[in-house]
């Protein structure tokens, strides 16, 4: 951690946004990571997100679990709404706030440890139940905390710090995601926010569950050779689909690349995401064959990354259990306690 | 593009903005951390070191690191550098035992000054601790120049000056000659010395030919002789109705002294547009402070006068158009001629150089301004031994330029005088030493403070319209000089990057508060400058391009904006970014060696 806050001082040519905040208007308070740790670019990254898309801070609802991942969220948004949870816990307090207010941005914050560990049966519920939300996996392959053994996403055969070597298989948690119903599924890279900062945009604009596992090397104790999760092996082994370049609220133009090697989607919003193929054949909207996809390159030891998944036209939680259209807190006590009478003709309903 | 090449000094020099504009190239973050420390002497003598009269300059500087100054790209306001340096100089205790010690012994060498002011007392500062024996000859009964007698005691008072002409006289091996007026540049060379030095300043004060002048003489002075009058005790007066005509310093220091000599209703008159005057912002601001109009745009065109008495001046209005070259011409604006009644009239409209002393047959050739041609490297004229400095040399500017002057003409004096090529002069020397204490812990401050500008407190207005010799200015005290201290980026502490280290974590990318750095493919500087994280507009701003990091791409840092807070050495994993604090050795004659 640094002694000394960010000093508030910026760069004289930043713009404001639509809403007249500047990117610095959306840091949070100064990270405690270690220096370099790659989670600080994921903050960093949903900083810049957040700041594009003219996200009114207070209408954002930030959750996240334990771990070092689990503390990000102190250094973003430093004005939005923020729940620090159990440890594993946090898909269902999420839940519960999606469930009582769906007006608010839900970003979920969370870690290897604490989505694929103590968390995982937590996670594959929220997202099976397709929560509203965007779900970020802070994934570096390790315990820093509890300084550097194997977690539930090491690969099979990679090597600790101290030499040790992996026996136990990964859990996956694209594969996971995309088995279990998440509706926009990616996989990013913290050391590469020219791919991370769009996914993070879309995800957020995505009326669904939206699952982005970004691979955040832990510089203190998984970024050494034998390591599947360091800076070195995952720029070696990064294998980009797609490059997601526009986000916008009308069909884009595409004039910069060869016909037939962009691909716009239309979101259920109107939002249109303009999809640069890198991986030729690969679609986007095609679950099956991106299941099968990973399966294969992962077998050859490539980290495939990009917008892996997207439903454009996803249902949710609330569409499911047909929820009031309001949230809970602007009902009246005449709406949320309707009286006997009510009652009556419910229970009536069920003999 | 290339890599930055940074092993020269000149790279981080170029960094530390004021130390870079500032003539003598004083180390200025160095001695402001002194201040904030309170080692007042210390900071002092790092002045002393560099610029010689660190308490005249602290009241009376043009301050060029000013305008130069990086805070002033950050926030509104620049740093006041000028009054720091009156902070160390008034605070300071007994500095004489700092002193450099009277040489042992005297290495036979006699050199001529003339003029007692800041270039030739700058040049007896370094070669009197070399054994020299240096004379110094000025018409003026006292010593110090133009400091003395242009510059109004209400702005510098006379200890000042006598302190630290003082500190150079008491070297040993200085003579002063006052009151004695050189009269023949070929007599003074007869008598042998091994060096003349001419730092005779710009004495000349431009007069004003227009109609009436002759006639209303009595009341129409001349601005640098009627401020020497006032500062010598010749003169006391003025009327209470005063015209001051000219846009520069002198205008400000002759309309600011009419007012505490009687003047009651003192107006300045400038031909050109309120902004283009020569006069510094500060020193208009002043002269408005003090109940002065400044009115643009009026050409004089005659003195009108009744029985031999001035009774005003008329003016022509005018305004400025400009032509496709951006050229200014000021043209008669068809409002009828202006009429302003007055007492006495100031002309300060320049002031020139005059050589009538220099004999054209002694091999000291003049160009064709009448200007002795001088070396801008090695100070020398086109006589062997003989050489100039200050407004001697190049025309009138200022103290500190003076001063650079007479370091520089220092070095030439001595390699000639050890009877060496005065061309072979060795580059100034630099080092750069890492500032990190501990994993978060830096030898300086490095939490930047938000303050802005602290105002120097003044005297009550009234107070000090009362008496030309009571100081305006109050300077600040050492609370107030320590948080204006604390607004110092401390640039000299320089974010250095190793690119062998560098595992391309972004870290430094996140963290800098001012968008700094960006690591991007490889292109021409004015290619790289459009797509950096923020884009580098500021061409006079170098960037730092490391050489090709692992993936391909570069690091490119824009110096522009840096607040050298040293975050990105912070949150750097590997120590590829290290603060490392740039120290700059000018080469003046004490470091040539060769003294007997």
């Amino acid at each position: 951690m640094t002694y000394i806050a960010k000093p508030k001082l910026h760069h004289p040519a930043l713009t404001p946004n639509a809403l007249g905040y500047l990117r610095r208007d959306y840091e949070g308070s100064v990270s405690t990571l270690c220096a370099g740790c790659g989670h600080d670019s994921i903050s960093a990254a949903i900083i810049q997100a957040a700041y594009e898309l003219d996200l009114p801070p207070h209408r954002v609802a930030k959750l996240s679990g334990i771990g070092c991942s689990s503390k990000t969220p102190d250094y973003f948004l430093g004005n939005s709404h923020g729940f620090n949870t159990v440890h594993g816990r946090m898909p269902s307090v999420l839940t519960g706030a999606n469930l009582a207010n769906h007006e608010l941005i839900y970003l979920g914050v969370s870690g290897d440890g604490d989505s694929a560990s103590i968390g995982l049966g937590q996670f594959a519920h929220a997202i099976r139940r397709g929560v509203n939300m965007t779900y970020i996996v802070e994934n570096n392959g390790v315990y820093g905390l509890t300084k550097g053994q194997f977690s539930a996403t090491s690969d099979r055969g990679s090597r600790s710090k101290k030499g040790v070597v992996n026996h136990d298989a990964a859990i996956d948690m694209v594969s996971l995601a995309l088995q279990l119903g998440a509706t926009f599924v990616a996989r990013s890279f913290s050391g590469d926010k020219a791919q991370l900062v769009p996914l993070i945009k879309a995800a957020i604009r995505h009326p669904g569950p939206a699952f982005i596992d970004t691979l955040s090397p832990c510089v203190q104790f998984n970024n050494h050779a034998g390591s599947t999760k360091s800076y070195d092996y995952v720029r070696e082994h990064n294998e980009a689909v797609n490059r997601l370049d526009v986000i916008a609220d009308r069909k884009p133009i595409e004039v910069d690349y060869e016909p037939g090697t962009t691909i716009s989607v239309t979101q259920h919003d109107g939002s249109v995401l303009s999809l640069h193929k890198l991986a030729e054949h690969y679609d986007a909207t095609d679950r099956i064959a991106a299941m099968a996809y990973l399966a294969e390159r992962q077998a050859e030891g490539e980290i495939v990354t990009g917008l892996l998944y997207v439903n454009p036209d996803p249902g949710d939680l609330h569409g499911a259990l047909g929820t009031t259209d309001r949230p809970l807190n602007s009902l009246s006590d005449a709406e949320l306690v309707p009286g006997q009478a009510a009652l009556d003709r419910i229970n009536a309903g069920l003999r | 593009m290339q890599p930055t090449r940074t092993e020269g000094p000149d790279y981080y020099h170029k960094v530390v903005d004021c130390q870079w504009a500032c003539p003598a190239h004083t180390p200025v973050p160095e001695y402001i951390r002194l201040i904030a420390d309170g080692r007042y002497d210390d900071a002092y003598m790092i002045n002393w070191k560099s610029n010689v009269f660190p308490g005249v300059l602290g009241r009376t500087c043009d301050r060029p690191c000013e305008p130069a100054c990086r805070r002033g790209r950050v926030e509104e306001e620049p740093v006041a550098i000028c009054r720091l340096k009156r902070v160390a100089a008034d605070n300071k205790s007994d500095v004489g035992p700092l002193m450099p010690p009277v040489a042992a012994k005297r290495n036979g060498k006699r050199v001529a000054l003339v003029g007692a002011g800041p270039a030739s007392l700058t040049v007896a500062r370094d070669l009197a601790p070399l054994g020299y024996e240096l004379v110094l000859f000025d018409g003026e009964p006292r010593s110090g120049g133009m400091i003395r007698s242009q510059i109004p005691r209400f702005r510098l008072p006379e200890e000042v000056i006598d302190e630290e002409v003082g500190y150079v006289t008491r070297l040993g091996g200085v003579e002063l000659r006052l009151g004695q007026r050189i009269e023949s540049l070929k007599g003074l060379l007869s008598e042998g010395f091994d060096a003349v030095f001419v730092g005779s300043g710009a004495p000349r004060g431009r007069d004003l030919d227009i109609p009436g002048r002759k006639e209303a003489a009595a009341n129409v002075h001349v601005g640098i002789d009627w401020l020497s009058s006032v500062s010598f005790g010749h003169i006391e007066k003025i009327g209470r109705r005063v015209i001051v005509l000219g846009g520069g310093n002198t205008a400000m220091d002759c309309c600011r002294t009419s007012r505490r000599l009687g003047g009651e209703e003192v107006k300045v008159v400038v031909r050109s547009g309120f902004e283009e005057m020569k006069a510094s912002p500060w020193e208009k601001e002043d002269a408005i402070h003090e109940d002065i109009p400044i009115l643009n745009y009026r050409v004089p065109k005659a003195f009108t006068h009744e029985n031999g008495r001035l009774t005003g001046v008329t003016f022509e209005i005018v305004r400025a158009e400009y032509d496709d070259k951006g050229r200014r011409n000021l043209v008669p604006s068809g409002e009828p001629d202006e009429h302003h009644e007055c007492d006495d009239v100031l002309v300060a409209v320049g002031q020139e150089n005059a050589f009538p002393w220099i004999e054209r047959d002694i091999g000291l050739d003049f160009d064709r301004w009448d200007m002795p041609q001088v070396d801008p490297v090695t100070f020398e004229s086109t006589r062997k031994g003989v050489f100039f400095g200050g407004d001697a040399a190049f025309g009138p500017k200022n103290i500190i330029w003076a001063v650079a002057h007479g370091h520089d003409a220092a070095v030439s004096i001595h390699r000639h005088c050890m009877g060496e090529d005065v061309h072979d002069r060795p580059p100034p020397g630099f080092s750069l030493v890492s500032q990190k204490m501990g994993i978060h812990e830096w030898s300086y401050d490095n939490d930047i403070s938000l303050e802005n500008r602290h105002r120097v407190p003044m005297l009550d207005k009234a107070e000090a319209l009362k008496n030309v010799r009571v100081e305006v200015e109050l300077g600040f005290d050492s609370r107030l000089g320590y948080a204006e201290a604390q607004r110092c980026l401390n640039c000299d502490v320089q974010t250095v990057f190793a690119d062998n280290l560098c595992i391309e974590c972004d870290a430094c990318v996140d963290i800098c508060p001012v968008d700094c750095i960006t690591f991007t493919e490889d292109g021409e500087e004015a290619d790289l400058r459009s797509r950096l994280k923020a884009p580098a507009l500021n061409l006079d701003q170098d960037l730092l391009v490391s050489g090709a990091l692992a993936t391909g791409r570069v690091m490119v840092k824009d110096e522009d904006v840096c607040l050298h807070c040293g975050l990105c050495a912070e949150r750097c994993p590997t120590g590829a970014w290290d603060m490392q604090r740039f120290t700059l050795e000018m080469t003046h004659a004490e470091q040539m060696g060769g003294a007997a």
